[in-house]
C-alpha cells in the first residue's frame, strides 16, 4: 500500500519514467528493500487504471522504461488524504510511518501535523488497552501489554521524529 | 463521578476574594465552549490563558493555554524543556506567570499573594513528585499525615485519617516503617496517599511513576486513577511516558511553551 502512494507522491514532484521512480523510491524509501523494477510498473499500470495517474509522451531514448507518467489531481488528492490520515495503531507500522513523514517533507506538506495526528491515535489505542486490561485475566493481559509496549516504542520514535524533522527536511533537500 | 467531598466547601474560605472574570480571555474562552457545546460547555475547573514564564532569558511558556474540567484526568506531555513542568507550576500556584491568566474555581490564581497561594496549595491541591519527596524522619504513617497535621488537625485526627490509605494504596503492615525502609514502588504509594489524604480538589502529578520500573509504575497509576475517581479529584499529570498518559482522560502536548494539541 505504502508503495503505491509513495510512487505517487514522487510523481506530484514532478512527472517522471519508471527507472527513475525506482531510482528515487529505493534512494528515500528502499534502502533496505528496494523496490522491483516490475513492482514499480505493475503499480503504475494500477494508478493509471485507477485515474491517479496520466501516461504522457516519451522521454527521449528507447525502450517502454522511457514513458513519462504524471500524477492526475484524483492523485494528488489521495496523496494529501492519505498523509493526512493516522495509520490505525499497530504493531509494525515503522516503515509506513517513514514513508509518511519523508514523503510529506519532499512535497512540503505538514509532517508535524502529521505526526501529531499519529500520536493521537496512537495514545487514542493505548488508552483503550490500558482500560481493558485493567478488568482483564492476566493471559490475556499479556498481548495487550505486547501492543501497548509496540505502541509506546511507536510514540517515541514519533517524539524523536518531530524533534528532528528540521535535520531531517535538509537532509532531503540536499 | 461520585459527590465532591465535604472538605471542597472549604475552598472559599481559604483562598481570599473572588476575582470577576468578566471581559478577559477566559470569559472569552468559556463563552466560546459554551456556544461549541459538548463537554467544553461547563466552565473549567482549572484554566490559564496566554501565559508566558521566563526564567532569565530563556522562555518556559511563550503563551500556553490549558483547561481541565471536574473530574477529569488529564496529561500534559512534552519533550524534556518544552515547559511542561513550568505550566504544571503556574497552574498549581507554585510559580507565578510573567504574564497570563491561572483561574481555579472561578478566582485569579495568578493574583493571589504568597501566602493566599500557600494556602490553596496546602487546602486545596494534593501533589506527587517523581521521587516521593518523604520526610526520612518521619514514619509512612506521619508523611500520609502530614498535610492534615500543618492544616492544623490534632496528631491524633490526622493519623485516623492517613491509616486507611494504607490498605487502599497496598500498603498494610508499612506505618510504621521510614521511607529508607520502602521500596521505590511503596515510597510513591506512601507520597501517593500524603497527596490524596486531605481530599484534595486537584491532584497535581509531575512523573509519578518516572522512577519505577513497568509493575510498580502501573500500580501506581492504577491506584492513583482509581482513587482520584473515588474521590471525584481532579488529576493533572505531567508525564513524557506514553503509557502514563494513557490512564488519562485526554492529553495535551507542549512544545517550545506552547499548548500544541
Amino acid at each position: 500500500m505504502s508503495v503505491s502512494y509513495a510512487i505517487l507522491g514522487l510523481l506530484e514532484q514532478e512527472p517522471n519514467h519508471g527507472y527513475e521512480l525506482k531510482r528515487r523510491y529505493d534512494r528515500f524509501f528502499g534502502r533496505e528493500r528496494p523496490v522491483a523494477y516490475g513492482q514499480v510498473y505493475s503499480t503504475l499500470s494500477r494508478l493509471a487504471r485507477d485515474g491517479r495517474v496520466s501516461e504522457g509522451g516519451s522521454l527521449p531514448g528507447e525502450g517502454p522504461e522511457r514513458k513519462l507518467y504524471a500524477i492526475t489531481p484524483e492523485g494528488t488528492a489521495a496523496v494529501q488524504r492519505w498523509l493526512m490520515t493516522p495509520e490505525p495503531p499497530e504493531p509494525h507500522l515503522q516503515t509506513v510511518l517513514a514513508v509518511k513523514v519523508i514523503l510529506s517533507l519532499l512535497l512540503g506538506r505538514p509532517a508535524e501535523d502529521y505526526l501529531d495526528g499519529q500520536r493521537r491515535s496512537h495514545l487514542e489505542r493505548m488508552r483503550e488497552l490500558t482500560a481493558a486490561r485493567k478488568n482483564a485475566l492476566l493471559v490475556d493481559a499479556l498481548l495487550m501489554d505486547h501492543a501497548v509496549f509496540h505502541l509506546e516504542a511507536d510514540l517515541r520514535w514519533i517524539d524523536l521524529t518531530t524533534a528532528r524533522l528540521e535535520q531531517i527536511a535538509k537532509e532531503i533537500q540536499a | 463521578m461520585s459527590t465532591p467531598p465535604a472538605s471542597h466547601a472549604t475552598l472559599a474560605n481559604v483562598a481570599g476574594p473572588i476575582v470577576a472574570v468578566n471581559h478577559t480571555p477566559a470569559a472569552a474562552a468559556v463563552a466560546t465552549a459554551a456556544a461549541a457545546g459538548g463537554r467544553g460547555a461547563s466552565a473549567p475547573i482549572l484554566a490559564c490563558y496566554d501565559l508566558h514564564k521566563s526564567f532569565g532569558k530563556t522562555p518556559a511558556l511563550r503563551g500556553a493555554r490549558f483547561q481541565v474540567q471536574s473530574g477529569e484526568v488529564v496529561a500534559i506531555m512534552g519533550p524534556s524543556g518544552s515547559g511542561k513542568s513550568t505550566l504544571l507550576h503556574c497552574l498549581a500556584g507554585i510559580l507565578t506567570p510573567d504574564s497570563g491568566e491561572v483561574h481555579f474555581g472561578g478566582q485569579r490564581v495568578d493574583r493571589l499573594s504568597e501566602a493566599q497561594r500557600s494556602e490553596l496549595r496546602r487546602e486545596t491541591f494534593g501533589f506527587v513528585y517523581q521521587f516521593g519527596q518523604l520526610v526520612p524522619e518521619l514514619t509512612a504513617e506521619e508523611n500520609v499525615a502530614l498535610p492534615l497535621l500543618l492544616a492544623g488537625k490534632s496528631r491524633a485526627a490526622a493519623l485516623a485519617a492517613a491509616r486507611p490509605w494504607f490498605g487502599r494504596l497496598a500498603l498494610d503492615g508499612l506505618e510504621g516503617r521510614r521511607s529508607s525502609e520502602l521500596s521505590g514502588g511503596e515510597s510513591q504509594r506512601v507520597a501517593l496517599a500524603r497527596g490524596l489524604v486531605a481530599q484534595p480538589q486537584v491532584l497535581f502529578a509531575d512523573e509519578p511513576t518516572g522512577s519505577l520500573d513497568s509493575l510498580a509504575g502501573e500500580l501506581v497509576m492504577d491506584l492513583l486513577v482509581e482513587s482520584a475517581r473515588r474521590l471525584g479529584t481532579t488529576v493533572v499529570i505531567v508525564t513524557h511516558e506514553p503509557r502514563v498518559a494513557a490512564y488519562a482522560d485526554r492529553e495535551s502536548t507542549v512544545r517550545d511553551g506552547l499548548v500544541v494539541a
